[in-house]
């Protein structure tokens, strides 16, 4: 039933807009990611869409229903708190099943729900601990019990890992991710860490500065990012300035980079003497020592080599003195030394060609 | 040269025999001129007993007034609690400019010296030219009512002050949770904010018990006469026992006070004890919610038609019968009074001279808290003597807050006057610094316990000597709070009646001044009385400005 959306929705905190027009669909019983960097708007959003604050203008429904002016306790919500906001002064048990009795139900009817929901998180011991007492994976478990127990088919989640350590934090989000489906509820979960988003959601909105830049599933984003600063927020890429020198009979551009160093690239509606920026993922270079000469193909100097468990990671200084990133899984082929004269090669299906940002390259990949 | 004196000071101070030097002596001081004086004089004359015991009737009079004492002061917290918890929720969560000066103007009948606050209560209630010429009779007549209400209104700011700083520090997150979860605004605080704000409003409470047990010279003014209809506390009992047999017979008269601060001292103390301990395990459970009752009190109707009812209660009740003198004074401004006081003349000469020496002990006393205060506090914060030792310490530095004044008074003249024969002066800094000393240490510790251990450990390991890590570091995050523990200091001073009356009869400060005004018939005319109130309520504002001004809005004391 509910499916969230939310129209022309602004709120401004003084005059910094924390979220700016956005507009955005968020399915039935998807699970969804919003995904940015610090202070781009993600917890402001969520709020709002739980009704904790009031939007400046724009529409918010849940289901069919506008929700603007309803209050938190009757939009039928969970929210999983980033500091989690167990109440201090109740045990586990009596923060799980606070939402059936604020609700009204009696004590019955409370505990069986306050079971149920304990079973899903797997949570059994220590249930008469305090806060205080818990440990970090325990107050996650809690915190999400607690909001299950409300009985709400929206899940919304605020940085609910942030606080635990790696190996948990893997191993409880597919937890939750099952634990969503199985309800069949609508999940929306909140992160600045992209690989989290990716491993878990149906789709992701990445955001920036209050804006919503692209909505698509993991694949779409790490494929057809939209923008350079998805192409960088969303896995990684090497940038390339350069302009548009002609085009091939394939449709194909040629882009001259510094130094007069010439690139093939797909084209995406540039004209001649377009200024560009061409990106490619570090893993789509392919690097040999021996390869031919050829279109692509560039000589470079490995100029740093970093040890990344299945995989290295190699800075390679190119001719007109710009570095670009491969990376090669560790078993696959001999490494290389640094020093080492290598040949780069860029599949041409594998470009990316963006328009150059107004602002400046580096201004428009920062994450402040 | 100055460079040179602290950095000595500063290698000295990292000499673990110094540092422990520094804690011990103030451990001592404090055993030896705070906690034990104000306990142990009653026991030098404990003999003395006897000789009430002789007197049944007076025995009987004794116990029924302290009996008193704490009822009022039971409930008179218990009220303040009631009126000051919508009052501070009205200050910390409005959003109107307004509420500032309403935090401000909330201040004023702590700072007004009681004795003041005491006869403009007078005034307002029952004097002729007071509320009480639109009726024709006096409204509230001296006794039991006004004394209830009088102590009503100078415990107020306490519980506000209190409130206001708990709910600004508590964290709106659970309040918030609450709601996703299904609780209506008025279930959420009745589930979740109280209880958490809980040991908040333990403090209040006890505050203002201590507040009002404390209190004499003012109660004095509002009570009227024994016997005629008139009112009797453990105080007000003590000093009539003074009036009455100090001089025709002094051995029934140290048996009384004796036994009556004897009394007074243990009740209170194992009353303070009993919060302490109970009031954390008094839970209430999460009883069955009733969701649709529970919604109708949460909207803005009802939320509107309490902060009506509090803002009523404030002003009608507590503001403008405190500041009621002030306008009988600005009426005494062109009468010959005026002049005689601004030239001094006649018994106005006696009145400046007694601002003097009460603005004069308050500073000293303040300088010397400051001084023996801080490595107590800095005990009581880092947990210097070991966790259970540290926090027993932090119970007994409170017992000279709920020790009834007067009797504190007593007992502490007692203790010093069978040894030392101290000049009055001496003995007045004694009793004033054993008042005031929990309000140093309380507001200090309390901000030393906000700044964690990590920013001074990370200045340590930056190369920081201990003094210079609380010159550079602690004394910066908490200067606010210092000052503002010693103006609390000083304004508790300069309002002291009880133990002031109790340990000198030569000296008179400012309130012992108006209280003996008041109370002697025809040494003051009701003029001279306004006009000298006016005069302490003007001063007081004086300071709570600049308290304002150099405190700045967040920093609560
Ligand atoms: N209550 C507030 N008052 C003023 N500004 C606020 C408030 N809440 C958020 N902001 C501002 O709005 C912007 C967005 O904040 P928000 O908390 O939504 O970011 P976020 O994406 O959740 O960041 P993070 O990943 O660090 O949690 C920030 O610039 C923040 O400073
Ligand atoms: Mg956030």
């Amino acid at each position: 039933m509910p499916e969230v959306r939310v129209v022309n929705l602004t709120k401004k905190f003084g005059k910094i807009p924390a979220i700016d027009n956005v507009t955005l669909t968020i399915h039935d019983k998807e699970y969804f990611s919003l995904l940015g960097p610090s202070g781009c708007g993600k917890t402001t959003l969520l709020r709002l869409i739980a009704g904790l604050i009031q939007p400046d203008s724009g529409e918010i429904y849940i289901g069919d229903k506008l929700v603007n002016d309803v209050p938190p306790e009757d939009r039928d919500i969970g929210f999983v708190f980033q500091t989690f906001a167990l109440f201090p002064h109740m045990t586990a048990w009596n923060n799980v099943t606070y939402g059936p009795k604020v609700k009204g139900y009696d004590m019955a009817e409370a505990t069986t729900i306050g079971h149920e929901v304990l079973e899903m998180v797997k949570l059994h011991e220590r249930l008469d601990a305090y806060p205080n007492e818990l440990s970090g994976g325990m107050m996650q478990r809690v915190a999400v019990a607690r909001a299950l127990a409300a009985g709400a088919q929206l899940l919304l989640m605020d940085e609910a890992l942030g606080q635990l350590d790696a190996k948990v934090r893997t191993e409880i989000r597919y937890e939750i991710r099952r634990m969503a489906k199985d309800l069949k509820l609508t999940g929306i979960h909140v992160t600045h860490d992209q690989s989290e988003a990716m491993a878990i959601s149906d789709r992701i909105a990445v955001m920036r500065k209050g804006k919503i830049l692209q909505v698509g599933t993991p694949q779409e984003l790490y494929m057809e990012p939209e923008s350079i600063f998805v192409a960088h927020f969303i896995g990684e890429s090497n940038f390339l300035e350069g302009y548009v020198a002609s085009k091939t009979c394939e449709g194909n551009i040629i882009i001259e980079l510094r130094e007069g160093t010439k690139m093939e690239a797909i084209n995406r509606g540039f004209v001649e003497g377009n200024q560009v920026v061409l990106s490619m993922r570090p893993e789509t270079l392919i690097v040999e020592p021996g390869l031919q000469e050829g279109q692509n193909v560039l000589s470079g100097t490995v100029e740093r080599i970093t040890f990344e468990g299945s995989s290295v990671r190699y800075e390679i200084r190119l001719p007109n003195d710009e570095i670009v990133i491969a990376v090669k899984p560790t078993l696959s082929s001999a490494l290389f030394k640094i020093g080492e004269k290598v040949k780069v090669f860029m599949p041409v299906e594998y470009t990316h060609v963006f328009p150059y940002p107004d602002t400046g390259l580096k201004e428009e990949i920062s994450v402040a | 040269m100055t460079e040179r004196i602290t950095k000595t000071l500063d290698k000295l101070s990292s000499r673990k025999a110094i540092k422990y030097g520094v804690y011990a002596a103030a451990i001592i001081i404090f055993f030896a001129l705070i906690l034990v004086p104000p306990i142990a004089g009653i026991f030098i004359k404990w003999n003395d007993i006897q000789f009430i015991f002789a007197q049944p009737p007076l025995v009987n009079r004794a116990l029924s007034a302290i009996g008193n004492s704490f009822t009022v002061a039971l409930i008179v917290a218990a009220l303040d609690l009631l009126a000051g918890v919508p009052m501070a929720w009205l200050i910390a969560r409005g959003k109107s400019r307004w509420l500032s000066a309403l935090d401000t103007l909330a201040d004023i009948p702590f700072i007004i010296p009681t004795t003041a606050l005491g006869f403009s209560l007078l005034l307002f209630w029952s004097r002729p030219d007071g509320i009480s010429s639109l009726f024709g009779t006096s409204l509230i007549s001296p006794g039991w009512l006004l004394v209830m209400l009088l102590h009503f209104t100078f415990s107020f700011p306490v519980v506000v002050r209190v409130m206001v700083g708990a709910l600004l520090d508590y964290k709106m997150e659970y309040e918030r949770a609450s709601r996703t979860l299904g609780a209506a605004p008025f279930t959420a605080v009745r589930t979740v904010t109280f209880p958490v704000l809980r040991p908040a409003m333990i403090s209040a409470y006890i505050f203002a018990f201590a507040r009002s047990i404390s209190e004499t010279g003012a109660t004095i003014i509002v009570a009227g006469v024994f016997g005629q209809g008139g009112f009797e506390n453990g105080a007000v009992f003590i000093q009539d026992m003074k009036n009455t047999y100090a001089v025709t017979d002094p051995a029934l008269y140290n048996g009384a006070i004796v036994f009556a601060s004897f009394v007074l001292i243990a009740v209170s103390i194992g009353i303070f004890i009993a919060i302490r301990l109970l009031g954390p395990k008094l839970k209430l459970p999460l009883k069955r919610v009733r969701p649709f009752a529970e919604r109708k009190l949460s909207y803005k109707k009802a939320a509107n038609s309490r902060n009506t009812v509090i803002l009523v209660v404030f002003f009608a009740l507590i503001l403008l019968p405190s500041l009621f003198v002030a306008l009988t004074a600005f009426q005494v401004i062109p009468t010959p009074t005026f002049t005689d006081a601004i030239t001094g003349k006649g018994i106005w000469g006696t009145f400046w001279q007694s601002l003097l020496l009460s603005y004069g002990l308050g500073a000293i006393v303040t300088v010397i808290n400051i001084i023996i205060g801080l490595p107590t506090a800095i005990i009581i914060a880092r947990k210097k003597a070991g966790k259970f030792m540290s926090s027993i310490f932090d119970l007994l530095v409170n017992v000279p807050l709920v020790v009834p004044s007067i009797a504190l008074g007593v007992s502490l003249g007692i203790f010093w006057k069978s040894a030392f024969t101290f000049p009055d002066f001496v003995l007045l800094v004694l009793a004033h610094l054993a008042i005031t000393y929990p309000y140093f240490v309380r507001s200090m510790s309390s901000a030393l316990e906000r700044i964690s251990p990590d920013i001074e450990e990370a200045a340590r390991t930056l190369g920081a000597k201990p003094l210079g890590v609380f010159r550079t570091i602690v004394f910066p995050l908490t200067k606010y709070s210092m000052l503002s523990g010693a103006i609390m200091v000083f304004t508790r001073s300069v309002s002291e009646t009880g133990a002031t009356l109790a340990v000198t009869a030569n000296l008179q400060t400012a309130p012992v001044l108006l209280v003996n005004w008041i109370k002697i018939p025809g040494l003051a005319t009701s003029q001279d009385i306004a006009l000298a109130s006016g005069f302490l309520v003007l001063f007081s504002f004086i300071i709570l400005l600049v308290l304002r001004l150099v405190v700045g809005r967040e920093e609560k004391y």
